[in-house]
C-alpha cells in the first residue's frame, strides 16, 4: 500500500487533494479503508454543506460498525460521490481515485495536515 | 484474570494470511481476511475454512452420564444414539439459559461419553455449573477446552474437499453426526455441523495437528474455491441461517420458550427421573408461551440501506414495540437484515408500519419468517 505523494493527510485518515480553483477533493485513505472493513453505507454531506476542519460531516458504516467522517478542511461542499452512496464498495477497491467521497471549497485550511512520508510513519501503513 | 489474550494453536498461520485480528471472550482471533463479503458469499457458493478453537469442549463420562445430562440439560440426552449430535441448552433453575451447546455422543454404547460444545464466553461459567450439578452423580466432567483444536469447513464444496483427504464414510455421515476418523493423516472427530447454514463440517483434532489439517484442507480445497473465513462472515451467515447466537437472542433474562426454541426442551425424558434443573419454570414459560406471548423473535428487512445494530428500537407508530438482536448488511439478500424481539401485535410477517430506529430516524423495515435463507438441498 503507498499513500499518493501529491495528496494530503489529516490524523483522522482523510485525504485532501491540491485545489482546483479554490476546490479540493476529499476521501478516506487505503489504511482506513482496510481498517472499516466492506463499507456498505455511506452519509455524505451534501452540496451546500457547511464543513468544519476535524468535525463530522457523514458516516461511514462496514458490516461490523459505523465510523465517522471527518472533514480534513473547512468550507462549503460543492459535490459529494453519487457512485459511493450507489455502490459503497467502491471505498474500499478504489479509495483514492473512485472511492472519493466529496469536494468542496476550502475557506479554510489547519496547518497540520500531513504528507504522505508523515502519514504513512503515523498509520504505520 | 489475565487480560493477555488466548492464541488459538492456528496463530501463526492467520498472522501469515494478513488476518484482522479481534479479542472474542477473551481469544485473539481472525475477523476476516480480506474482505467479509467475499468469504461470505464464498462459504454460500463453495466453501470456507474457519479457526473456531475458542469454542469450549466439555467431555462427560461415567456410568451416570445420561441420567446427569439429563437433569443438566433441557433436552432428553438419553436419545442421542451414538455417533449422533443434538442443539440443546443449559438452563438455570428460573428458566434462564445459560448458554446453548452441542452435545455429542461419543464412546461405545456400554461406555457412554458425551462431548459438550460451548459458546467460548459460557464455557466456563457451564463447566462450572455442570461441576456443580454433578453432585451425587457417578460422572466425572472433565475440562476438555485446551484437547482441542476446531477447524470448520463449510458450504456446497465441503464434502469433496473432505472426501479427498479421509475414508471416512463422508455419505452416511448425516446432519448433526459425528464420527471418529482420519483427515490428511491427523486424527479427528468428524462432525457434519456447523452455524452457517450451509453443508459443512467440524473437525476436532489435537492442537499440535492443527496446521498440518488446515494446510492440507487450504491445498485440497483452494482449487474449488475454498478460502479462509473469519468470524466476521460467520455473524452474518449464522444470521441468514437465524441461528441465535448467546448474548444477543439469547440471554440468561429469556427462556428457551421466549426465544422461539421451545422444542429443545423435553419434559419426557429416557432416563431414571424425569426431574431437571428448570423443568417447574420451563414448564410454566411454555403455558405462557402458549397463551400470552410476551414479545417473539422475528425477522426485519431494510427497505433502506441503514444497517440496524443489536440494542437499536423497533418502532411502530412512534412507539417503541421491540429492540433489534443481532443487524448486518446481507451479503445474500443484498439488503440490510435484523433479527429482533417484538410485541406480539406486530410480530406477523407483513406486519405494517414497523421501523428500527437508526440514531434518531426511522428506517421502514419489513417483518419476516426467520431464517432468511435456507439452502436448496
Amino acid at each position: 500500500m503507498s499513500n499518493p505523494q501529491q495528496l494530503r493527510y489529516s490524523k483522522e485518515h482523510e485525504w485532501l487533494s491540491a485545489t482546483e480553483d479554490g476546490v479540493a477533493t476529499v476521501g478516506i485513505t487505503e489504511h482506513a479503508a482496510n481498517a472499516l472493513g466492506d463499507v456498505v453505507y455511506a452519509d455524505l454531506p451534501e452540496a451546500g454543506a457547511a464543513v468544519t476542519a476535524g468535525e463530522t460531516c457523514g458516516e461511514l458504516e462496514s458490516t461490523k460498525s459505523v465510523s465517522d467522517l471527518y472533514s480534513p478542511v473547512t468550507g462549503e461542499v460543492v459535490e459529494s460521490n453519487q457512485d459511493v452512496v450507489d455502490d459503497p464498495s467502491l471505498v474500499n477497491s478504489a479509495p483514492f481515485e473512485g472511492g472519493w467521497l466529496f469536494k468542496v471549497r476550502v475557506t479554510e485550511e489547519p496547518k497540520d495536515l500531513l504528507s504522505a512520508d508523515e502519514y504513512t510513519e503515523f498509520s504505520g501503513s | 484474570m489475565s487480560t493477555v489474550p488466548r492464541l488459538t494453536a492456528l496463530d501463526a498461520v492467520h498472522r501469515a494470511l494478513g488476518a484482522t485480528m479481534t479479542d472474542f471472550a477473551g481469544w485473539d482471533m481472525p475477523l476476516r481476511y480480506g474482505s467479509e463479503r467475499d468469504e461470505h458469499v464464498a462459504v454460500r457458493t463453495k466453501a470456507g475454512l474457519f479457526d473456531l478453537s475458542h469454542m469450549g469442549e466439555i467431555t462427560v463420562t461415567g456410568p451416570q452420564a445420561v441420567d446427569f445430562l439429563n437433569f443438566s440439560l433441557v433436552g432428553n440426552i438419553g436419545s442421542i444414539g451414538v455417533g449422533r449430535a443434538r442443539y440443546t441448552m443449559i438452563c438455570a433453575e428460573n428458566g434462564g439459559i445459560l448458554d446453548d451447546l452441542i452435545v455429542y455422543r461419543l464412546g461405545e454404547p456400554d461406555a457412554p461419553e458425551y462431548m459438550i460444545v460451548a459458546n467460548a464466553s459460557n464455557a466456563q461459567n457451564v463447566l462450572d455449573v455442570l461441576r456443580d450439578r454433578a453432585g451425587d452423580f457417578d460422572v466425572e466432567v472433565r475440562d476438555d477446552r485446551d484437547a482441542y483444536a476446531l477447524l470448520a469447513v463449510q458450504g456446497p464444496e465441503s464434502p469433496g474437499i473432505l472426501k479427498s483427504l479421509t475414508d471416512a464414510d463422508l455419505d452416511g455421515l448425516k446432519y448433526y453426526a459425528g464420527l471418529p476418523g482420519t483427515v490428511a493423516g491427523v486424527s479427528a472427530l468428524i462432525a457434519r455441523t456447523g452455524y452457517t447454514g450451509e453443508d459443512g463440517f467440524e473437525l476436532f483434532v489435537a492442537p499440535g495437528d492443527a496446521e498440518k489439517l488446515w494446510n492440507a484442507l487450504m491445498e485440497a480445497g483452494e482449487p474449488v474455491g475454498l478460502v479462509p473465513a473469519g468470524l466476521s462472515c460467520r455473524d452474518t451467515l449464522r444470521l441468514e441461517a437465524g441461528m441465535p447466537l448467546y448474548g444477543h437472542e439469547l440471554t440468561a433474562e429469556l427462556t428457551p420458550f421466549d426465544a422461539g426454541l421451545g422444542r429443545v426442551v423435553k419434559f419426557e425424558k429416557t432416563s431414571m427421573s424425569e426431574s431437571f434443573v428448570g423443568r417447574a419454570a420451563l414448564a410454566a414459560a411454555a403455558e405462557r408461551a402458549e397463551t400470552a406471548p410476551p414479545r417473539k423473535l422475528v425477522g426485519l428487512i431494510a427497505a433502506g440501506r441503514r444497517i440496524p445494530r443489536a440494542g437499536f428500537s423497533v418502532v411502530a407508530d412512534g412507539k417503541v414495540i421491540g429492540e433489534v438482536t443481532s443487524g448486518a448488511p446481507s451479503p445474500t439478500l443484498g439488503k440490510p437484515i435484523a433479527i429482533a424481539y417484538v410485541d406480539a401485535a406486530h410480530a406477523a410477517p407483513g406486519s405494517a408500519g414497523v421501523g428500527v430506529d437508526i440514531r434518531g430516524t426511522h428506517e421502514p423495515y419489513e417483518v419476516v419468517a426467520l431464517p432468511f435463507y435456507k439452502r436448496q438441498k
